[in-house]
């Protein structure tokens, strides 16, 4: 091969890979979407949002849970969300995950999918993975068979009677029960888990699914200082990879993790900001002292 | 967090049987196919080890009962849905067998003997295919495996659950007795199917098919609990156990819990079905009755007796309290409902393993007593033994976070 066409080849690449850049950022602007098909079931972040509500109402029997909620998230960002008793903070999650049905508003994963028009299992399929309030693990099933269910594979009735765990999907497991500090009780049964263990196994049960958006609710409730410590830290590896929202009451967790907070009150967005920014805002102040 | 490269000693994924298991699987598998027809057929009648042929025909209900507990604790153990309306899933096997045997004993050109006294000229539709042994086979899993699918999608879909299933299962089990009881239905009416003569021409009243269909039916349970195992332990099974115990949960995790539900529901209709079927020829009658609520009760009886969520507790809970029933019946039969209802109480307070895991109930009793007695005995020893046990616990949480 010639000189110039090697350098020719590194040129071309280099310009590729230029573009392929300029793409990722932000948003792509008007280059977004340009030559790629919209996907049934995949994400499209090319315009730089992962989750996209806005103008949402919900009411249950008159109460209005979520009243004109719009907030947004970027991939690979950790957003918190903190608000008083009450102020729909769950409510959105059941929303987002298919639980809740809305009244008006629009809810999307990407700028492609329209997850009103999705059930429960097909939204988790896609890629939001959640995590209750209390943790919900499988009490009756040991560390293993929590996570074995809870790998990203295919979920019908024929492939689980015939389910066989490939090498990869050990190796994934293997990786998991390490990062959630489980690795020693394997076999374990995991109702006789502690209550910071079974947050963590449920944490690894979303890992499993490799999901694009996770969503926590109250993910360190009931842990340990050094249980609440190591989250933090597992929350920061998580960051960048996956796109995280977290609902917390902990106000020095989510100082260590947070870089944009969203304050949430009577079911829209009452302040957006660092949590400095946040703390220091007369509403906020007032609806977290005024009751 | 630093990746380790070690390698953890994940699980491997349990074998079909135990060494133990297969032993005996195979021990009853001859005991039913060789041992049990040799004592009955060739064992004169005056010796010890006969096998009469009203214990052969116990035995051989027996089995067919024990296949009704194995599908109960399908749906009910491993899925936690509690099915009071296995009956009608039981007698419509044994409907589908009966039409077969009636049309048999009628003979080729006549219709049953019922229909004539109905004044009926002809064969009702569903009544076409009852002609053929190899259709009567499918239909036995057909019929039950369909109408219980029907039934199951629209409760499953609608997310019917608890208590309220349940009731919804009786309420089906009595209105298809209802329905069967009325002559214009062509089921026999109130006394259903009898008089059978032949099965593939061969006289169902001979002592070759007495044994024949004991055989049968005990294969057909073998075969049963060899599924069913295979089934519980692979993934599928887990995902009943996850939607049994957090289903919201098995949701988040990507699946959809109607399939799952629905096709166990069917897998266990159809089990029931071919009990019901194997159930027929050897007791010579199908009626109505078979479908009366407090049949379909006492099945779950069986189940919650044996043990739910496991293969053999259901058996042993099917054996156990049938053979109890057959004695008292004998014995004192202004009792037997007494005592059933007491047994169902005593085992849903007392025993909520079941008979299954009454010995480890027992070990784990008796430990705490003997606990209980030492420690007034010797309370500075109990003390002292508890704050060993602690610092025991604490490293054993240390070795975890390590």
């Amino acid at each position: 091969m010639t000189p110039d066409l090697m350098q020719e080849g590194e040129q071309r690449l280099a310009s590729y890979q230029q573009r392929e850049a300029a793409l990722r950022t932000e948003s792509g602007g008007r280059n977004a979407s340009l030559a790629r098909p919209v996907v049934a079931g995949e994400v499209d972040v090319t315009h730089g949002r992962i989750l996209y509500l806005e103008d949402v109402h919900v009411s249950f029997d008159g109460f209005k849970a979520i009243n004109g909620l719009s907030l947004d998230i970027a991939p690979g960002e950790l957003r918190c969300i903190i608000g008083p008793n009450g102020a729909g903070k769950t409510t959105m999650m059941d929303i987002i995950t298919g639980k809740t049905r809305l009244d008006s508003g629009t809810v999307f994963f990407g700028s492609t999918i329209d997850l009103l028009r999705y059930k429960e299992p097909e939204i988790a399929a896609m890629g939001i993975g959640r995590k209750f309030q209390k943790p919900t693990v499988f009490e009756q099933l040991s560390v293993f068979e929590n996570l074995e269910l809870a790998l990203k594979t295919h979920k019908g009735i024929a492939s689980s009677m015939l389910f066989k765990l490939s090498g990869a999907q050990k190796d994934r497991i293997a990786e998991v029960l390490h990062t959630i500090h489980l690795a020693g009780s394997v076999t374990r049964q995991a109702g006789l888990l502690s209550h910071g263990q079974k947050q963590w196994l449920e944490i690894g049960m979303l890992l499993v699914q490799e999901p694009k958006l996770l969503l926590l609710d109250e993910p360190v409730a009931g842990m340990t200082d050094e249980e609440t410590v190591r989250t933090a830290e597992l929350f920061l590896t998580l960051k960048g990879k996956h796109s995280l929202m977290v609902v917390e009451h902990d106000m020095s967790f989510i100082d260590t993790i947070s870089e944009k907070v969203t304050v949430l009150c009577d079911g829209s967005v009452l302040a957006e900001g660092t949590l400095a920014e946040v703390q220091a805002d007369e509403r906020v102040i007032e609806v977290y002292l005024g009751r | 967090m630093t990746t380790q490269s070690i390698s953890i000693e994940l699980p491997k994924p349990a074998p079909l049987l135990s060494a133990k298991g297969w032993t005996a699987f195979l021990l009853a598998l001859t005991m039913v196919c060789a041992v049990a027809p040799a004592l009955n057929l060739w064992v004169p009648e005056d010796s010890a080890l006969h096998l009469s042929d009203y214990m052969l025909g116990l035995l051989g209900k027996f089995m067919c009962y024990a296949i009704c507990a194995l599908a109960i604790d399908l749906i009910w153990g491993y899925t936690g849905i509690l099915s009071l309306g296995h009956g009608l899933f039981f007698a419509l096997g044994g409907y589908v067998m009966g039409m077969y045997l009636m049309r048999e004993a009628a003979g080729p050109d006549a219709l049953p003997a019922f229909m004539g006294f109905l004044d009926w000229k002809e064969l009702p539709w569903h009544w076409a295919l009852s002609g053929s042994f190899a259709a009567t086979v499918l239909l036995v899993f057909l019929v039950p495996g369909l109408i219980g699918g029907l039934f199951g999608y629209f409760a499953f879909r609608s997310r019917i659950k608890g208590v309220y299933f349940s009731i919804i299962t009786q309420a089906l089990t009595y209105a298809a007795m209802l329905l069967f009881f009325r002559n214009e239905t062509g089921f026999g009416g109130n006394n259903g199917f009898t008089g059978f003569r032949t099965l593939l021409g061969y006289s169902v009243n001979s002592k070759a098919m007495h044994v024949l269909l004991f055989a049968l039916s005990g294969l057909a349970l073998l075969g049963c609990f060899l599924f069913s195992r295979w089934l519980m332990r692979s993934k599928y099974g887990r995902v009943l156990q996850a939607v049994r115990d957090a289903e919201s949960r098995t949701m988040f995790c990507g699946y959809n819990p109607l399939p799952y539900k629905l096709s166990i529901w069917v897998i266990s209709a159809m089990m029931c079905g071919l009990a019901g079927a194997l159930y027929v020829p050897q007791v010579g009658i199908i009626n109505p009755s078979e479908m009366s609520v407090g049949n379909s009760i006492e099945m779950a009886v069986w189940t919650a007796v044996g043990g739910r969520a496991s293969l053999v507790g259901p058996i042993i809970g099917a054996f156990a309290v049938n053979g109890g029933k057959s004695w008292l019946t004998v014995a004192a039969p202004e009792y037997w409902l007494y005592v059933l209802g007491a047994l169902f109480i005593v085992v849903t307070l007392f025993m909520p393993g079941g008979l299954i895991r009454l010995p480890q109930q027992l070990r784990q009793w008796r430990e705490k007593r003997k606990a209980q007695v030492k420690a007034p005995l010797n309370q500075a020893a109990a003390a002292g033994a508890k704050t060993t046990a602690e610092p025991a616990s604490a490293d054993a949480l240390e070795g975890v976070r390590a």
